[in-house]
């Protein structure tokens, strides 16, 4: 339709292409709408009167959403003064303590996923890191690190950076052999051998790991701001809860699922980009 | 050019050897068909060849270098295609990409890959994915590889032991059209008799338990090959029937495994 309106021309299975993909999307978020009509329905039925205040209907949560993050001037990106100091803190520390875990995870993987004896001695301190709930050493670093940015991001490193390696690893273990002799065969350098062999081999696992540790990072951002801090959605959801402004932390949990929506979406727009082989690969093998 | 001497080998955890005493010589320019019933050790030797694995005892010399790791002017076609085709790369790149050992500038391995796609009558699928291929044009580009690699040493391990008889005749075919065009010395596992007589200047049978050389028969077969006409010759004919005997007898010899 907008091809068309800006004057480019569209072939007809382009168009076809187009309509089946919005005709796709309508009805899956066509689920969704029918759910946050039910919500809206329960909250004034189901819910008796004195409990509706901790309930406020899904339009209520909405309109909080907006005039408490979205409202703001279009200069700041429509971003409110809370959403500045609350939701970009957030936002910081999640991606930054998940970027540093996704590279050190997946050096430490894929190295130890293609050394031969050192991953047998390493493995079971692996598996005991990975099976400490990150929680629970969140007073170990507030121990060492006080109430600050640097506390909060050991958190979430401590939290994701196992899985992220555990995946790296497993996927840099199981190259195919065959390929492995390709690259002795035609004389690969070490380097080469990762790039062009090892890391697109294991990238499927690879993704499948960051995309785990993505909505693993949200869980500890929030708790980890839910003590001592001064900004940051946890520290928003906490006052919220303190002073009594229910619709507000609803709008602050509203707001965290759309946050782990959009950053999911986005990265399996890169997983697409990078791997089409991979999806395409296992469609013609079924 | 290719010299084995002695050469024997046993794998680590089987108490039998896999190869003994095997005593192989295979001039430049030659086209050498290994067959040999199942377990007779035909891919070990040509892994040993590759210097994928160390034997247990014996040498391999390469243009009377001794071979210690896999030598630099070798290639080898798998016949699990399917897995020795990179899924991530396009056809191209897959033919393009051992080059880059060999200092050429991308320019340089596009062209190459382009025109070994083009000696495999695959030029026009140069940017697909090798799983949008069938399997023989899969094992036509890992033909390709190994063309645009311009090795002294060609190993093919059962090369077409994963196609349809069609195709099996045609890849036949393109192995013989590549000797015919390059400086390239050809070693060729298979387990098909007729194959090994219709593609090899020479044909070395394997016994089995453990793996021995027990007959090495040179073919010489007139005229232009021809997948019907050669095949109906008496000359193909009698020679298949012999190395027919070779391989029965050595599988008949170890009735076990």
């Amino acid at each position: 339709m907008s091809a068309a309106a800006t004057g480019i021309r569209t072939s007809l299975p382009q168009r076809r292409r187009l309509r089946k993909a919005l005709t796709g999307t309508a009805l899956r978020w066509s689920v969704f709408a029918v759910a946050v009509g039910l919500w809206q329905l329960a909250t004034r039925t189901v819910v008796p009167e004195d409990y509706q205040i901790y309930f406020p209907p899904p339009t209520t949560i909405g309109d909080q959403l907006y005039r408490t993050w979205f409202s703001g001037p279009a200069s700041h990106a429509f971003l409110t003064a809370t959403a500045t100091h609350d939701l970009l803190p957030s936002l910081a520390r999640l991606l930054g303590a998940w970027a540093v875990s996704a590279v050190v995870g997946i050096v430490l993987g894929v190295s130890l996923g293609r050394s031969e004896h050192a991953v047998e001695y390493v493995e079971p301190l692996i598996h005991f890191g990975r099976s400490i709930p990150a929680t629970t050493v969140i007073p170990v670093f507030i121990v060492l690190f006080k109430f600050s940015t640097a506390m909060r991001v050991s958190v979430i490193v401590f939290g994701v950076i196992w899985t992220i390696l555990i995946y790296a690893l497993e996927g840099a273990r199981s190259v195919e052999p065959l390929q492995l002799d390709l690259a002795r065969v035609f004389k690969l350098g070490r380097l080469r051998r990762l790039s062009l062999i090892v890391v697109p081999a294991a990238a499927p696992k690879i993704f499948a790991g960051l995309r785990i540790s993505l909505s693993l990072s949200i869980i500890l951002m929030t708790t980890s701001e839910l003590v001592g801090a001064s900004n940051g959605i946890g520290f928003f959801l906490a006052n919220a809860k303190k002073t009594f402004a229910l619709p507000e932390m609803w709008s602050a949990i509203v707001l965290l699922g759309i946050l782990g929506y959009v950053l999911n979406s986005a990265l399996l727009q890169v997983e697409r980009r990078i791997m089409g082989w991979h999806r395409n690969t296992r469609r013609i093998e079924d | 050019m290719l010299e084995v001497k002695n050469l024997s080998h046993a794998y680590a955890e089987a108490a039998t050897k896999v190869l003994e005493n095997i005593d192989l010589k295979v001039d430049s320019g030659e086209l050498v068909s290994i067959v040999g019933p199942s377990g007779c050790g035909k891919s070990t030797l040509l892994r040993t060849i590759a210097g994928l694995i160390r034997p247990t005892s014996g040498q391999i010399r390469l243009g009377g270098t001794l071979v210690q790791d896999v030598p630099d002017n070798l290639a080898v076609v798998f016949q699990d295609y399917s897995r020795s085709l990179l899924p991530w790369m396009s056809v191209r790149d897959n033919v393009a990409f051992p080059l880059r050992g060999r200092g050429m500038d991308r320019k340089a391995r596009r062209a190459a890959a382009e025109e070994a796609l083009d000696a495999v009558g695959l030029s026009y699928a140069a940017r697909k994915y090798p799983w949008q291929l069938s399997g023989g044009m899969q094992q036509r580009v890992a033909i390709a590889r190994a063309i645009a690699y311009r090795p002294a040493l060609l190993l093919m391990d059962e090369p077409f032991g994963s196609v349809d008889a069609q195709t099996r005749e045609e890849l036949e075919d393109l192995v013989l059209s590549v000797r015919a065009n390059q400086e390239m010395t050809i070693l060729l596992v298979t387990h098909d008799i007729d194959e090994s007589v219709y593609v090899g200047d020479r044909v070395v049978v394997l016994g089995r338990h453990p793996g021995r050389v027990i007959g090495d028969v040179a073919v010489a077969l007139p005229g232009n090959h021809d997948q019907i006409t050669t095949r109906e010759l008496p000359e193909f004919v009698h020679l298949r029937a012999e190395i027919g005997r070779l391989v029965r007898q050595a599988a008949e010899a170890n009735p076990a495994a």
